[in-house]
Parts: C-alpha cells; structure tokens; sequence
C-alpha cells in the first residue's frame, strides 16, 4: 500500500474537498442563513482534520466554541439586524471590486503557494503508531503547558475576553 | 502525510476568507469571512504541533514543544471569540442608527 494511499490521507482529502467548498459557499452565497450554516460545515471539517492530526482536546474545543457559541452569535446577528432571509442581492460589491477582490486572493494563494512549496515539500510524518502522550497532545500534556509556561498569557486573555464582554455590553445596550 | 497538504488546505482557506473579506458589504458576511481566515490559521497550528510531536516524542507525561501548537491554537480560538463578540455589537450599533449594515455606507469619514 502506497502512502498515498493510506485511510488518513483518503479521510483528509475527503474532508478538505467539503471544507474548500463550504468556504466558497459562504463567501459567494446570496442568503445570509445559509453563509452561516455553510460556515459549519468548514468549522465542522477543521474539527474532523483536528482529529485526523491527534489532537483531540482542539477538535471538542472547535466544536464547542465555535459551532457552539460563534455560530449562534452569528445567528442572532442576522436575526438581530433584520437581514433579508431569503435570497438578497445586496451582500455582494459590485463586480469590479469582486473582481480585484478574486485577483487579490488568487495573488495571494500564488506567492503562499510557492513559498509553502518551497519550504515545506520534502517534510512528511506519520502519526500511525505514537501515541497522543509521545504526541504531546492530551490534556492533561495542554493544561500543563497553559497553566505552567504559558500561565501570563493566559491570565492578559481573560482579561481582554473580560474586556470585549463588558465592550460588547456598553456597545449593545439601548440608553 | 505530508504537511503540506494541512498548510495548502490552510492557505486556501485563508485566500477565500480574504476574498469574502474584499468582496462581501454586509457587515456580518465580512465577520464570517474573518473567522476563516483565523480558522485556518488554527490548522497550521495544530499540523505543526504533530510534525514536531513526530520528531521529537515526549518521554513521560510532561508537556513538550508540541504542546505549543494547541495552546497557541486555543488562545486563536479565545481572541475569535472576542473579536466576534465586538464585532457583532458594533454592527448591531450600526444597525440602530443607520438601518443598515452596508460597510459601504459608513463614508463619514472620506475627505
């Protein structure tokens, strides 16, 4: 059996090819409901790929916060601004800045390409038979790092989550 | 597998969600587009953290530089959550004094 082959890459190119399109679908569809769901299924295809690498603290982490929480907040966004729910016209510029806006990011594909190619071709790893410990990837291996070496990071993050909270309070309320 | 495939995978999402960025005016499309520029950030992340989990194994329990890629990750993951909070605020402000969410709309400041 070649390494191309193997159930790993035959999952990880099967969940890309549904992340890649769930992408372009939020970024090119005419319903804003739908941007959202289509979101879920990229959100949802990182979560399977989070898996694929070992490291499943990240993948419930994704599930949790961001299909969880952020596409919700996305959902009462669009509930919240009364946003046309079916098809509407208006959520795209006009199409010479899409234009620019697709020659930009094609740009930008291009050179990212070439330098990941450039710099990363010959590397390659098997995760097949180490263990998510020799991993470094269980919990128990994260909380540690995150509660020892990482710990005044962690501690300026939750304030600045306390910050955009009360931010997001002062901003919402009517007075 | 090779890592290039997660860093391509990566770096497609990015351009798209760059694209969605440019080309969207609806101030929730382009906050959806931002989340997938920061969620295939989070994929180079976590690829990283299992290449050098490969190539340099922990012995014991203890945490090791491949543990770095996950909480990295996670801090992306908590800085999203944030952003998106703000964001949506902002917009809904936007939404009560102009009755509209058009970015395009908002030239009070053009010269």
């Amino acid at each position: 059996m070649t390494e191309e082959m193997l159930p790993v890459n035959i999952a990880f190119f099967a969940i890309a090819a549904i992340m890649v399109f769930s992408a372009i679908r939020v970024v090119t569809t005419k319903n804003v409901v739908h941007a959202a769901l289509w979101l879920v299924g990229v959100l949802a295809g990182a979560a399977a790929q989070f898996i694929l690498l070992a490291s499943e603290f990240m993948a419930v982490t994704q599930v949790l916060v961001y299909i969880g929480a952020i596409v919700v907040l996305f959902l009462f966004g669009i509930m919240l601004t009364r946003a046309e729910l079916g098809k509407s016209d208006d959520l795209d510029n006009d199409r010479p800045q899409r234009l620019v806006a697709g020659g930009v990011a094609v740009a930008l594909a291009l050179v990212m390409g070439y330098v990941l190619w450039d710099a990363f071709r010959a590397q390659s790893f098997s995760l097949v038979g180490s263990t998510t410990v020799q991993l470094g990837q269980t919990t128990g291996q994260i909380s540690d790092s995150i509660f020892s070496t990482y710990l005044v990071p962690f501690e300026a993050l939750s304030v600045l989550l306390l910050a955009a909270l009360i931010g997001a309070i002062v901003l919402a309320r009517r007075d | 597998m090779l890592i290039n495939q997660f860093l391509f995978l990566a770096a497609i999402l990015f351009c798209i969600g760059v694209y969605g960025v440019l080309a969207r005016k609806n101030g929730v499309m382009v906050l959806m587009s931002i989340e997938l520029i920061l969620n295939s950030v989070n994929i180079n992340l976590v690829a990283f953290a299992a290449l050098w989990g490969t190539r340099a194994p922990a012995v014991g329990t203890e945490a090791t530089a491949a543990t770095i890629g996950p909480v990295f990750a996670l801090f992306v993951i908590a800085v999203a959550a944030a952003e998106v909070g703000v964001g949506l605020a902002l917009i809904l402000m936007l939404y009560r004094n102009r009755r509209s969410i058009d970015i395009d709309d908002l030239d009070l400041m053009k010269g």
